[in-house]
């Protein structure tokens, strides 16, 4: 057998690395520093859009997690007014909603093409599986977010 | 269990002296099961009133104040929101040939005041219609006692809605109905406005939520 490890040592350690990481993503537990998923309107987004700029901010499904970042918070930054999902909000103001039950909430919203927004609250996973699956979706997110801020990078 | 078991070593080790004793016996602290206990209790009723003075609406921060709102009331007079300073006001925006979205927020709003009970005198309900075509005052007035007596039904001409939907950042859009061609429905926005008792527009309530969670936004705001 210990010849077979140092055969193999390479395999062996990345199998290893590799069910750590699972072992993590399935039982650790979920910790953010905020309850608020915030999504901000920056400073000069009114100047883009009337120079035709098309800014998406808003995302048109968010998920929200309850227990850990259950509160869905709406920041606008730019100097006008801003319709900012299904809100009016001023400018320098917060707009803060928490969820307290799973669902799949649907919002009126002029800036996606639907019309509609999706607030998605799911519940706090269990150790396991399901919170294996949780992080999967997030790490899912997280890369389309990514994706879209590197596209919009290229194109500037 | 743990700590049990740890007192019950402490006992037995201090076979009557009073230096093996706990501390909390030597200087007549409460047992410090006893203390963890209340400091535990302290913190859940700490945790428990911070949640409980956390309005269950979204909330702007910091708040505004609330457009005025120039349009006339069903009973004919002229309305004014500052005239109901001192009052927490929840405005709805619907129209009354909606069949599911404004019946029910304004059925829930009218079960919230009953379970207000006497606080009921400090909320008022006002419903802004964004049909003015179709919603003349008589015909407000007349659907929204179906509900409660004491709501106020607000209409006018098509440019003073329009207006006072713009300045509350909302959305209406006329939808003919397929086969028709008078019919139509609105689509708009379903949120409950709640401007507390000097003006302020403070938080924006969900379409679908209990009754219960108005009362609790409703009697927080008129605390304050």
């Amino acid at each position: 057998m210990n010849h077979a490890f140092r055969r193999h040592w390479l395999a062996c350690s990345l199998a290893a690395c590799a069910l750590g990481v699972l072992l993590w993503g399935a039982l650790a537990p979920l910790r953010f520093a905020t309850r608020d998923q915030l999504f901000e309107i920056p400073k000069g987004t009114w100047a883009r859009r009337m120079a035709g700029d098309k800014v998406e901010i808003l995302p048109a499904r968010i998920r929200l997690t309850l227990g850990v970042q259950d509160v869905l918070l709406l920041r606008n930054s730019d100097t006008v007014p801003q319709i900012f999902g299904p809100v009016l909000i001023m400018p320098g103001q917060d707009f803060r909603l928490p969820f307290e039950q799973a669902s799949d909430y649907q919002f009126a919203c002029s800036a996606h093409a639907s019309g509609q927004m999706t607030v998605a609250v799911v519940a706090l996973p269990d150790p396991g599986w399901n919170r294996l699956r949780w992080r999967v979706d997030a790490l899912v997110d997280a890369i389309r977010v990514f994706d879209k801020g590197m596209n919009r990078l290229w194109k500037n | 269990m743990i700590f049990g078991l740890i007192d019950k070593l402490r006992r037995s080790r201090a076979g009557g002296n009073p230096y093996f004793a706990s501390r909390s016996a030597r200087y007549g602290f409460p047992p410090a099961r006893e203390r963890r206990g209340a400091l535990l209790l302290s913190l859940c009723l700490v945790a428990g009133a911070a949640s409980a003075d956390k309005l269950k609406s979204g909330v702007f921060e910091p708040p505004r104040a609330a457009p005025e709102i120039a349009l006339g009331a069903a009973d004919g007079s002229a309305f004014k929101l500052a005239n109901y300073r001192g009052k927490v006001v929840v405005l709805e925006f619907g129209y009354t040939h909606c069949t599911d979205v404004c019946p029910v927020s304004l059925a829930s709003l009218a079960q919230a005041r009953r379970k207000m009970g006497p606080d009921a005198a400090g909320l008022q309900v006002v419903f802004i219609t964004v049909d003015p075509a179709r919603d003349t005052a008589p015909h407000l007035r007349a659907y929204l006692a179906k509900f409660d007596p004491s709501f106020v039904g607000l209409t006018g001409s098509q440019a003073q809605v329009d207006a006072v939907l713009k300045a509350y950042g909302i959305a209406a859009t006329r939808k003919p109905i397929e086969g028709s061609k008078t019919d139509y429905t609105m689509h708009h926005s379903s949120y409950l406005y709640f401007v507390d008792r000097q003006g302020m527009l403070r938080a924006l309530m969900p379409f679908g939520r209990p009754a219960d969670e108005m009362v609790h936004d409703a009697k927080l705001l008129l605390q304050n």
